[in-house]
């Protein structure tokens, strides 16, 4: 390539070359140029290294999880100003082979900005910008060109993890250490991160057939690596067959699974998973891999003809002991005592990591669970600090009137009054009857706005989920929330919170294999900080129980 | 039956390929040659032998040109077309020399690749379409790769201890085409056209590198309507009594697949096989001029040969192809001749 760019130059003196050639070159040097300081060289001592992208202005990278697999919490990165960072760990997903690490030190990283990879074509030019075989010593990354060969592809995973599903495959070389690099579109976008290759007998070199994780899957798992903890897939909890006629159907199903509860069974032909229509099994298993497991999404089946349209909660493929075991080193482990055989921890990252069970560095949890609680404070005032009054009319008719204080709560429903004193165990007062925790659910809301995440139990920043999951439509555009998750009194509550720091649904379990009350809050447009929901829809196990339509007046009255 | 070139008269009517001036786009060349490479899977599975490879569809009704593989050697092929669907494929016949295959598929209106017309020079630049590694399942689509011809040269290639049997020109390549998979895939041109049909994997036999090359379109062409023409060797001769060729003093390696390769064993002393010049590892690849596939193709063939005409075999030895005239057909006889009783 390079002689034919030289011969090329050569000519361009005796010869007048086509402008749209010189161009086209031009254009190419400009997105190369655009993409490379973004590119991040990772050096892992002995276990090896690989290649990673600078995702945000403060350090935060994608690379793979097999690149930082057995490094420890800390990495070396290089990028192509010339300087070496310290980096840490922050999350891991081993079964789609994401990690995100944070480089330490700026606040001014170059980022790459990323594009819809759903729109990249088959024939797209575009280019790889890694480490390969960590060639990368003098830190400048290496650039290999190439087309996009094939889109939409899976890749079966070795045992359960390292799978790639909806894949981008591309003819740029991508060979060992070009892992967790970046895959750029013509203009220099991000379009996937690259991981893997076809090898064969031709030896673990590049042979054309190279594949990255796409951009729209790394958006989705973002939020849940950010949170540091080990994040897992998700499983519909059936597996799908291709029927004689080629319809994909349910040949198999778990019975604990929600899908199942929500009314999936065998021989339901599967029409569309989370927006996107499935065609073969392959396209099944395609959606189903780029969702973080625990994510409420719509699934329209069709039996004997008929259209069905189901919202379906995707169970976690591992067991959380099993994942933990998969993510191997520290997160497999409490921590141990002081004075235990505890592997050192680096200086340079001692105070940004946080060893504990279930998470790949737990430090990053209390940096994004605080980031959520302080938008929730933005939106505390205006709002009483005492006691709540909600009262309106219920859509299905009849009114309504909720009193929650820190003491009580109580809810009037045309079916009578239930009422929570104080510390109650919520888990045996899924209140109002026939709701799965409607009560419980507000007052914890109550408390998680005006008093912050410590108030609700033990909270951890969960990651983010879509913010209408029944509207929920795959891609570059999917509308995503913080999601915070707590443990208090027996029951335990998940709450979408907006960018403007308003709680915009919570799912509140009572019993761990249950089904959640769902609250789904429609605020009213334009409405500035404080103030009220104008609408709080409730559901229990995939029924509506009741529409609640809050009068303007709401919170702001005392009760007598 | 339309002939290969009124086929592709056809297809250009049906397919706008743009004037000079206004070149299509990669994405739209990648797009219209893939509708035309199917996905083919068959026997193998086993020891590094894959069980899919490619093929290229050469005319609306269903014909369809790939490699001539160990995939083939299965009662059930299967290709998949590029908007999924799945059809059962007849082996029409082979032509062994250039290791090239003929389905058909019960089909019509099929999106047939548009050839190109003469030898591409080397430095074009084509894309390369394929089912390889076998990555595209069901209805989606084959692979894509780009690159350039690097030189067309004769092929000097052998895979495992022997000589590759074709010596012929073909367009080598600065990219890896020839991965598990590809064989029978298109190289195509810039405006899509047909350039050629991607080999087997061979090692080239001076260095021992894999080499990536394609046969150029003109010889595929040829062979196929070779194939075609001469009936193929399953079609007409189906119908004739198979002849037990030791009648010949031909002793075939043992019948084992459904297609095992008519490899020569031994001869039998004073047999009109031995005076012919026969010998043992010969490769047989056609009867009377036309292309035999497997052991029991060349017993239908010679069996429609009317007893007392002359029978002509042409056998592949050390890489070049022989011909060999064993005389008079003799009559068929239930029993086993006297010359079978070897010292």
């Amino acid at each position: 390539m390079a002689a034919v760019m030289m011969a090329a130059a050569t000519i361009a003196c005796a010869v007048e070359v086509d402008p749209a050639v010189l161009e086209a070159q031009q254009a190419r040097i400009d997105a190369i140029r655009r993409a490379t300081p973004a590119a991040v060289s990772i050096f892992a001592g002995e276990s090896g290294g690989g290649s990673g992208v600078l995702l945000t202005r403060d350090g935060y990278a994608a690379t793979n999880f097999h690149v930082v697999q057995s490094a420890g919490p800390a990495v070396t990165c290089g990028l192509a100003d010339g300087r070496l960072y310290d980096a840490v760990l922050v999350g891991i997903d081993p079964t789609g082979d994401l990690a995100v690490v944070r480089l330490l030190g700026r606040d001014d990283f170059p980022v790459a900005v990323p594009a819809d990879s759903d729109r990249v074509q088959v024939g797209d030019e575009c280019f790889a910008i890694g480490n390969p075989f960590l060639l990368g010593t003098d830190l400048q990354p290496s650039v290999s060109a190439g087309i996009v060969s094939g889109v939409h592809r899976y890749q079966f995973p070795a045992g359960t993890i390292l799978e790639y599903t909806d894949c981008l495959q591309v003819d740029a070389a991508i060979n060992p250490g070009n892992s967790g690099g970046g895959l750029f579109d013509a203009a220099g976008r991000l379009i996937g991160i690259n991981g893997r290759a076809s090898f064969e007998k031709r030896g673990r070199v590049n042979v054309g057939a190279g594949y990255a994780i796409s951009a729209n899957q790394v958006r989705n798992f973002l939020g849940g690596l950010r949170s540091g903890r080990l994040c897992d897939h998700a499983t519909l909890g059936a597996r799908v067959a291709t029927a004689v006629d080629g319809r994909v159907v349910v040949s198999d199903i778990l019975e604990s699974s929600d899908a199942w509860r929500r009314g999936l069974r065998y021989d339901d032909e599967i029409v569309s998973l989370a927006g996107r229509p499935v065609r073969t099994v392959n396209a099944f298993k395609n959606v189903l891999g780029i969702l973080p497991a625990g994510w409420q999404v719509p699934l329209v089946i069709r039996r004997d003809g008929r259209r069905q349209d189901l919202l379906v909660r995707l169970d976690a493929v591992h067991s959380p002991a099993k994942l933990a075991a998969l993510a191997g080193g520290d997160a497999a482990e409490e921590p141990r005592r002081a004075g235990g055989d505890e592997p050192e921890v680096p200086a340079a990252v001692r105070d940004v990591y946080a060893r504990r069970a279930g998470f790949a560095n737990h430090h990053f949890n209390a940096v994004e669970r605080d980031r959520v609680a302080a938008g929730l404070a933005a939106v505390r005032d205006g709002l009483p600090n005492g006691p709540w009054v909600l009262a309106g009319r219920i859509a299905a008719g009849g009114e309504f009137r909720i009193e929650l204080s820190d003491a009580t709560a109580s809810i009037d429903l045309p079916t009578g009054t239930s009422t929570l004193a104080g510390d109650d165990e919520f888990d045996r007062q899924p209140l109002p009857p026939g709701s799965g925790g409607l009560l419980p659910a507000l007052v914890l809301w109550r408390r998680l706005v005006i008093e912050g995440p410590a108030a609700v139990g033990q909270t951890i920043f969960w990651g983010t989920a879509p913010r209408h999951p029944a509207a929920f439509v795959a891609g570059a555009s999917a509308d995503l929330v913080d999601v915070l998750e707590s443990a208090v009194a027996g029951v335990v509550a998940r709450f979408g919170v907006d960018a403007s720091g308003r709680v915009v649904w919570i799912d509140l379990w009572t019993s761990p294999d249950g089904d959640p009350c769902e609250l789904r809050f429609t605020w009213p447009v334009g409405d500035a900080a404080g103030g009220m929901p104008a609408s709080i829809d409730a559901r229990y196990a995939g029924e509506p129980f009741a529409t609640l339509l809050l009068d303007a007046a709401s919170a702001a009255e005392s009760p007598q | 039956m339309i002939r290969f070139r009124e086929a592709v008269i056809v297809a250009l009517l049906a397919v706008r390929i743009g004037n000079a001036a206004d070149e299509p786009s990669p994405q739209f060349v990648a797009a219209t040659a893939a509708r035309s490479v199917v996905k083919i899977y068959g026997a193998g599975g086993l020891r590094g032998l894959e069980a899919y490879q490619s093929g290229i569809i050469l005319s609306p009704d269903g014909r369809i040109a790939t490699a001539m593989s160990t995939v083939l050697d299965s009662e059930g092929i299967d290709c998949v077309l590029d908007d999924g669907r799945r059809f059962e494929a007849t082996l029409v016949g082979v032509d062994p020399r250039r290791e090239l295959a003929v389905l058909s598929i019960d089909a019509t209106d099929l999106p047939a690749a548009v050839p190109a017309e003469g030898r591409a020079a080397a430095g074009t630049r084509v894309l390369a379409v394929s089912n390889l590694f076998g990555v595209a399942v069901g209805d989606e689509r084959a692979s894509v790769q780009r690159g350039v011809i690097a030189t067309v040269v004769p092929l000097e290639a052998r895979r495992g201890a022997a000589d590759a049997p074709y010596t012929g020109t073909v367009y080598v390549f600065d990219f890896t085409t020839n991965n598990p998979g590809s064989p029978g895939g298109a190289v195509v041109d810039s405006r899509g056209r047909l350039l050629g049909m991607i080999g087997k994997e061979l090692r080239s036999s001076a260095g021992g590198i894999w080499l990536n090359y394609a046969l150029p379109i003109d010889e595929v062409l040829a062979g196929c309507e070779a194939i075609v023409a001469g009936g193929g060797t399953t079609a007409t001769a189906a119908a004739a009594p198979p002849f037990d060729l030791k009648l010949l003093g031909i002793v075939f390696v043992p019948d084992l697949l459904d297609r095992t390769p008519p490899f020569v064993e031994a001869v039998l002393p004073g047999s009109a096989a031995t005076r012919a010049g026969l010998a043992s590892d010969d490769l047989l690849i056609a009867v009377g001029g036309r292309a035999v596939g497997s052991r029991a193709a060349v017993e239908r063939a010679v069996g429609a040969i009317p007893a007392g005409d002359p029978v002509r075999l042409s056998v592949i030895r050390a890489g070049t192809v022989v011909d060999c005239d064993l005389g008079p057909r003799p009559a068929a006889v239930d029993r086993i001749a006297p010359q079978e009783s070897v010292p």
